[in-house]
Formats: C-alpha cells, sequence, structure tokens
C-alpha cells in the first residue's frame, strides 16, 4: 500500500504537469454528500472517509475529514473508529496527507471535487468502480454508503442514500 | 463442573487423564480494542480468564504469564497485571506500528505413579517444573503426560503485519493466511493449525461469538481441519469470536472417534451425576499428550 501511495504522488508530479499543459481534459470526481442535522444531546461532527474501490486493485482513499487541528497530530488517533475505511485504506496511510486531509463538517450538503493526478485521485480508467463514503460520530453511529460505478470515456454517475449518519450521496465524473 | 474433576480423579487410575476439554471452563483473553491507529502512545488493555460463557467471568481469576511479542519480534512487558478473584488484567503499551501477539501458555503434567502397590495420581496442578517434587521416592512406573494449553490474541496498529507468527513448533499454533485483524463479518478467514510444528489435520475447530448470555442459541460454528490443518470460517455477525481446536475430541456431543480425551474419558463417570452417557470406556492405555489452542479475534462490522 505504501508503495502505491508513493506511485500515485509519484503520478500525480507527471499528470500535474499534463494537466498544467491542458487543464480542460483533466477527470474530476466531484462527490456531493448531505450530514443530516441530528437532534441529539451531544453532537460532534462526524469523521468522513471517501474511497475508491475497484476489484483486484488497492482501495485509494480521496478523502478523510477528522480534527485536523488537535496537537500533536491528535485526531489521528480516533480514525480507526472510521472502521470499514480504516481497513479498506487509511491504516496504510500517512496523515495529514496534503490534499486528502480536511476538517471535520457541520450538518449540510457539502461537494467535495477531485482532481486526476493531484491529493489522492487517481486517474480513473473505464470500469466499474465503488465509491465509497462512510461517517463515523463521536458517541454516535456510523455508516457507509457505497455508490457503484461504471466510468465509460463520458464520464459517469451515480447516487446512493444513508439512513443514519449520512444523506444522499451523489458522485459524478466528468472530463 | 470442577466436581467432575475431582470426581475423575478420585476415581482413581482408571483414567489418566482429567478432562480438561469436556469439564473445563474455556479459557480466553479479551483485548480492549484491535485496531490502533499507530500514533505510538497508545494502550491496550487485556482481560483473560477462564469461563463457561463468553466473555464473563465466572470462574476464579488465574495467574497467567502473558508473552508479548510485538511487531519485531521483540517481548513487551505486561504492565498492571493483576489477578483478581475472577479475573486476570494487564495493560500492553501500543507503541510500533504493526502487529502484536499476546500469548498464554500453559504446559500442565498429568499422570500417575505406582507406590506401595498402590497407583496415585499426578496431584492437580503439576507443571514440568514441580514434576520432579510431585512424584515421591521409591515411586514406580511413572506415567505422565503434558497438556498443552495456548490461548492468544492479536492486535495491530496501523497495517497488519505477519513476524509475530513464527511459530515454534510446540503444541497447537496457528498461522494465518487471513490475518485475524482482516476478519470481517459475511467474509471468509482461512487459518491453518500446527501441531508440534506439522500440519495438524482433521481436528475439530470451534467458533463462538461472545455476549453468549444475551441469545438463547449458542450459535456455534464447527469445522474440521484438512490435510494441511486449514480451516476456512466464515463469519455471520461482527464482534469478538472465541476460536479453539483441541486435540482429542472438545465438548460436543458424538465425536465418534475417541481417542484419549475423547468421549470414553472425558464424559464425565455416572457418580458426576446426570450425564452418564452409557458409553463404554475404553480399555485404559498410557497418558497422552493432548494440546488445546483458542485465540479471540475481532470480526470487523
Amino acid at each position: 500500500m505504501q508503495i502505491s501511495h508513493t506511485l500515485i504522488l509519484t503520478g500525480s508530479a507527471a499528470l500535474s504537469a499534463t494537466a498544467l499543459a491542458a487543464p480542460a481534459t483533466a477527470q474530476t470526481l466531484d462527490v456531493t454528500f448531505t450530514l443530516p442535522r441530528l437532534s441529539v444531546a451531544e453532537y460532534h461532527r462526524p469523521y468522513v472517509a471517501i474511497w475508491i474501490e475497484k476489484e483486484g486493485a488497492p482501495a485509494r482513499t480521496v478523502s478523510i475529514l477528522y480534527d485536523l487541528g488537535k496537537k500533536n497530530n491528535a485526531g489521528t488517533k480516533w480514525l480507526r473508529d472510521v472502521r470499514s475505511w480504516w481497513r479498506a485504506s487509511g491504516r496504510s496511510l500517512t496523515l495529514p496527507a496534503d490534499g486528502v486531509s480536511g476538517a471535520t463538517r457541520p450538518p449540510g450538503t457539502h461537494k467535495l471535487s477531485f482532481t486526476a493526478g493531484k491529493g489522492g485521485m487517481p486517474n480513473l480508467a473505464p470500469g466499474k468502480y465503488t465509491i465509497l463514503v462512510e461517517a463515523a460520530r463521536e458517541v454516535g453511529g456510523r455508516e457507509v454508503v457505497r455508490v457503484p460505478l461504471t466510468v465509460t470515456a463520458a464520464g459517469a454517475k451515480g447516487s446512493a442514500t444513508g439512513s443514519a449518519e449520512l444523506g444522499a450521496v451523489n458522485v459524478v465524473v466528468s472530463r | 463442573m470442577k466436581m467432575f474433576r475431582t470426581l475423575l480423579l478420585a476415581a482413581g487410575a482408571a483414567l489418566a487423564l482429567p478432562t480438561m476439554a469436556d469439564a473445563a471452563p474455556r479459557p480466553w483473553m479479551l483485548p480492549s480494542e484491535t485496531m490502533f491507529a499507530g500514533t505510538g502512545n497508545e494502550w491496550l488493555t487485556v482481560d483473560a480468564a477462564i469461563s463457561s460463557d463468553l466473555f464473563y467471568f465466572d470462574h476464579p481469576g488465574q495467574n497467567w504469564e502473558p508473552v508479548i511479542t510485538a511487531p519485531d519480534g521483540s517481548v513487551v512487558e505486561a504492565q498492571n497485571r493483576t489477578v483478581g478473584k475472577l479475573r486476570e488484567t494487564f495493560d500492553v503499551p501500543v507503541t510500533a506500528k504493526g502487529s502484536y501477539k499476546i500469548a498464554i501458555t500453559n504446559v500442565m503434567v498429568m499422570g500417575s505413579f505406582m507406590l506401595n502397590g498402590e497407583r496415585k495420581m499426578l496431584p492437580r496442578g503439576t507443571t514440568p517444573a514441580t514434576l520432579a517434587t510431585a512424584v515421591p521416592q521409591g515411586a514406580t512406573d511413572v506415567q505422565t503426560a503434558q497438556a498443552t494449553t495456548r490461548i492468544e490474541t492479536f492486535v495491530s496498529a496501523g497495517e497488519p503485519t505477519t513476524t509475530v507468527f513464527k511459530p515454534t513448533g510446540k503444541g497447537l499454533e496457528m498461522v494465518p493466511v487471513t490475518h485475524p485483524n482482516d476478519a470481517v463479518v459475511g467474509e471468509a478467514s482461512t487459518f491453518q493449525f500446527l501441531l508440534n510444528g506439522k500440519p495438524a489435520a482433521d481436528l475439530d475447530v470451534t467458533a463462538i461469538a461472545g455476549g453468549v448470555r444475551y441469545r438463547q442459541d449458542l450459535k456455534q460454528i464447527d469445522a474440521k481441519t484438512d490435510a494441511q490443518g486449514k480451516v476456512t470460517l466464515t463469519w455471520p455477525d461482527a464482534g469478538m469470536y472465541w476460536v479453539s481446536v483441541s486435540t482429542g475430541g472438545r465438548r460436543g456431543p458424538g465425536s465418534p472417534e475417541g481417542g484419549p480425551g475423547g468421549p470414553g474419558a472425558g464424559a464425565p463417570a455416572p457418580q458426576g451425576g446426570g450425564e452418564g452417557q452409557g458409553t463404554p470406556r475404553p480399555p485404559m492405555g498410557p497418558p497422552q499428550d493432548r494440546a488445546t489452542y483458542a485465540m479471540t479475534i475481532e470480526v470487523q462490522g
């Protein structure tokens, strides 16, 4: 995993160069997700992970939102509570990572955009993928939403809806 | 249950082995968690106990010496080790990235000897270290066998590693095909078991999820090791599981092939009360070594 991550970074340098030369052709992934407003006595913003799975390939984390501001990187201690993501990808990462780590978000609808070759975002060759979004809330619940995606040359669209910790998740791949 | 064993021992030379497998409660460890972030300053705490139900404290606490192996193979000292009335507990500093093994190994010596024309049993709790003093002067025809019990659990900081699984070649041991910290609900895990370093074929494997007290069905998963000593288990639910393997017919009715410590030796004697199975006891042979392995693993949901 470490190796593949390094490869991504190396690839990113190369791709960034390409992107600079021809920015219009860069593939982008837009993930829009809703964090429901919950009526609970003690609310903490959830940790949210977004990653890409493809059969036979290691999972790729594109985003992890957590307590980034804590001293001594202390927010990382609870990353393993985003349990599905932790096992799929998180435990092999060194965090914080540029373009991957982000601060937690309040309830509401959020759109995150990723550009192929930047941060943790790979270029998605045509094929079948799953975009996974997992939210884990301190003293609260945890939920994973899976969005199956068939990427073609034209891009891809997909959506799914959570029932507790996540609302609607919409995914768009475009070029 | 304890009473059965005492009775069996009192029953004398007819039974060369105490009935560890059938009458004994289950030995286990319970880790506070199995997945660590790997920040370098985390703590694991472990409960260790024997009990009838998993994972509850309902038998006397055991004074067990845990051996903790760090990802680099070094031995980590357990801290704050306490033996309570119903359990033992200890802390483990998780400072390195990779997988840790927490193991407790017990070797008991069972057997008998002739003294003044009478066959006497070795006292309960005899170990290889105390055997010499347990056999009095003048004893003849000393017959002994060892019962090796190994219980283990595993935790990983960051990515799991496999350095701690080097087998020692003694007793029953587990070598993962699927890392024990990679068990996931709905997926299959494969483990290989070795007996004295060789594949332990055709042994019964049982897996039981914790929380027994709150369900009526034990939901025990039964499987058997293949010729390579491998077994594949598919996890129906997330949670902590106790996975146990034993030579010589563990719990459960109707393992037909008996053998030392099997149903013949294991069934409580009729005077044990109510559970007499009427199976004729096989003729007594010399005591035989036996081995038990049990691990606690967390199945991720």
